[in-house]
């Protein structure tokens, strides 16, 4: 078996990743901004229809999303499968320090309240993506503390139902004992528009936050990929490997996971104050257990543990979901005059996705190099087992 | 010899049951300081839940693990490894997905400081702690005679390598006490005298006390400068190779009764 060395060939292969990722972030920003506002309407329709700018942002929080769960599930082998607890958590942080909701104070901090709407908390955004992401940890903190004691499927149960608890709380926490902490399924809208350094991204300036929410996914990736590589990295690889070894070589069980789980779920938050930002508000029925499900599968079937690899994975099926199934639709629907309602079969087509990859490419699109040789060598073991049977005969 | 130094582990009566089963009953151990000594015995005579004792992943009955000094009885098994008691597995339990350096680094992993922020930002600190991890794994590995194969997956490393690979792992902790659980497993007769010179090299280099639990004889008597012998949770006997070979119960507990009378 060939063995090149990995370190040297992640590092290229990461530059080169890199540059590709900021090359398609310039090609939509300048498209969007500059070019299409002066293109023919046929240009314009169709990159309204394939690539809405609403559709690209979005999936740069579907990348921050599953880079934050990679961490978890990725990275150190835990499952959770509440992630959209912590994409709650970060949205309603965004929701309560830069809206108007909480009409009975009066606090601005470097904020940019829209005129007349003074009243409520107004933080600067980098505040509270900080806070956010703090927030979103502590909850990591809370949850993850008790239950990573616990063996792995019992930490997937645990999870699962915090998944469901935490948006069904946002959903009734219109009065909490006689506060209203969530305004309840309304939601928190108007929320700020963002002011960095002067320069306001109004409501509809929405290259300016593709291209902002562009540069958190890329930090994200930063972050991902330094970690990795980092002392933490090599822990929670090796307690993935082999726990008790991992152990008895000093590592800290809990203490590792623990920092997994608090550090993925700060991915989490942050992508959910992005995500508020980007829509102007936070709405409770939107996180359900579905959404853990999807991110789960984007890093699952992107290639668990590499960056890259879920980055290719949250694109692939954000956009599916999004855009893809609507105008594939259509277009079947128009060349074949059928009349079949596409979005309508996104479960039964995102599941037919599924078995089709376990069955064919079960390491993911872009597996990580130490997956691949695994899943490589079980086929050579599969072959070598069919040609002694055949010998045998 | 050396059995008369401090002893820097004493496990002091040592009593473990699992249920109604005694597995190990009222032992008491030391590992003189600068020593090579071995725990020997039948197949299901007690020593690798001894052994867990040691290295914490089993909390005793009653008795007590002194360690440097320290009881450790009872305490974490990461704090007893970073303490300076490592350990190798009989059957390999390396990182399989992880290269040779890689594996030896995790060992590093706490007496290393970097935090996630430093990490992230690859600070002026973290950059020199990581070069100088590399460069001591890098040190381990030729060390134990596996420099070449630092960048390859330990899952793909020959069996001896393996082997290998597990010592230079453990040795990342900067141990005081190594113990070995049966390290000569699989190996041929050449591969064991090999590894004899071997441990007597780590002793005289590192001053490190070696615990082995073996099955080959002709290593254990060649290395040991004491044995310990265990049978059905026991001590039976205590002393030198050449006390061992001739002492009639540990003749008995190996080969039966009739075995005994046999070699009179």
């Amino acid at each position: 078996m060939s063995n090149t060395a990995p370190a040297h060939t992640a590092v290229s292969g990461n530059r080169k990743w890199a540059i590709g990722f900021t090359s398609v972030v310039a090609f939509f920003f300048i498209l969007n901004k500059f070019i299409l506002p002066e293109a023919g309407s046929g240009v314009q329709k169709f990159f309204n229809a394939w690539f809405s700018l609403t559709s690209m942002a979005e999936i740069m929080i579907w990348i921050i999303m599953a880079l934050g769960l990679n961490i978890i599930v990725g990275y150190a082998g835990l499952l959770d499968l509440g992630y959209v607890a912590f994409w709650a958590l970060g949205g309603y942080v965004a929701g309560w320090l830069m809206s108007p909701f909480f009409s009975g104070l009066n606090i601005n901090f470097f904020g940019n309240p829209r005129p007349g709407l003074e009243f409520g908390i107004h933080f600067h955004v980098f505040l509270v993506l900080i806070l956010g992401g703090v927030f979103t940890a502590i909850w990591g903190v809370i949850i993850g503390g008790p239950t990573l004691r616990l063996k792995s499927d019992y930490l997937a149960l645990v999870t699962l139902g915090f998944g469901e608890i935490i948006p069904q709380f946002m959903l009734n926490g219109a009065d909490i004992a006689g506060y209203n902490v969530t305004n309840g399924a309304q939601g928190i809208g108007g929320l700020d528009d963002v002011n960095l350094f002067g320069y306001v991204i109004g409501t509809f300036a929405l290259p300016e936050k593709f291209l902002m929410v562009s540069l958190m996914a890329g930090a994200m990736i930063f972050f991902s990929i330094r970690l990795r590589d980092g002392r933490l990295g090599r822990a929670w690889l090796a307690i993935r490997e082999d726990e008790l070894a991992a152990s008895m070589m000093g590592v800290p069980l809990w203490r590792t996971k623990f920092a997994s789980y608090a550090i993925g779920a700060v991915g989490g938050g942050i992508g959910g104050v992005g995500f508020a930002i980007l829509v102007g508000g936070v709405y409770a029925d939107r996180f359900n257990f579905v959404i853990s499900i999807i991110i789960l599968a984007m890093v699952v079937m992107g290639g668990m543990g590499n960056v890259w690899g879920v980055v290719v994975g949250a694109v692939t099926l954000a956009w599916i979901n999004s855009v893809g199934l609507i105008q594939v639709g259509e277009l079947v629907n128009n060349s074949f005059g059928t009349n079949i309602n596409f979005p309508s079969y996104q479960f039964l087509l995102f599941g037919l996705l599924l078995v089709l990859m376990m069955l064919f490419r079960r390491e993911g699109f872009i597996p990580e190099a130490r997956i691949r040789m695994v899943m490589n060598e079980d086929k050579v073991d599969e072959e070598v087992s069919d040609e002694t049977k055949i010998a045998s005969k | 010899m050396s059995l008369d130094g401090r002893a820097v582990l004493d496990a002091q009566n040592i009593r473990v049951e699992f249920g109604g089963l005694v597995a190990v009953d009222d032992v008491s151990f030391t590992i003189p300081e600068g020593s090579i000594v071995s725990l020997i015995g039948p197949n299901g005579a007690g020593k690798t839940t001894f052994f867990n004792v040691l290295t914490g992943l089993y909390k005793p009955t009653s008795g007590a693990v002194i360690f440097d000094n320290a009881e450790i009885t009872g305490d974490p098994v990461h704090d007893i490894a970073s303490g300076g008691l490592a350990r190798t597995f009989q059957n390999i339990r390396l990182f399989g997905l992880m290269t040779a350096q890689e594996n030896v680094m995790v060992a590093m992993h706490s007496k290393m400081n970097a935090g996630v922020f430093a990490t992230i930002f690859r600070t002026k600190k973290q950059k020199a702690e990581e070069a100088e991890a590399r460069r001591f794994a890098q040190e381990l590995l030729d060390y134990v005679g596996i420099g070449g194969v630092t960048n390859e997956y330990a899952r793909n490393l020959s069996y001896g390598d393996q082997r290998r690979l597990e010592v230079a792992r453990a040795l990342a902790l900067r141990p005081k006490v190594l113990l070995l659980d049966e390290p000569t497993a699989g190996m041929n007769p050449n591969e064991s005298a090999a590894f004899v010179d071997f441990v007597r090299k780590l002793k005289a280099d590192k001053g490190i006390s070696i615990l082995l639990i073996e099955h080959d004889m002709s290593v254990v008597m060649q290395v040991s400068e004491r044995i310990t012998v265990l049978d059905q949770g026991q001590k039976i006997a205590e002393g030198s190779p050449a006390e061992i070979k001739s002492n009639p119960r540990v003749i008995e507990a190996y080969l039966g009764k009739s075995g005994s009378e046999a070699s009179k």
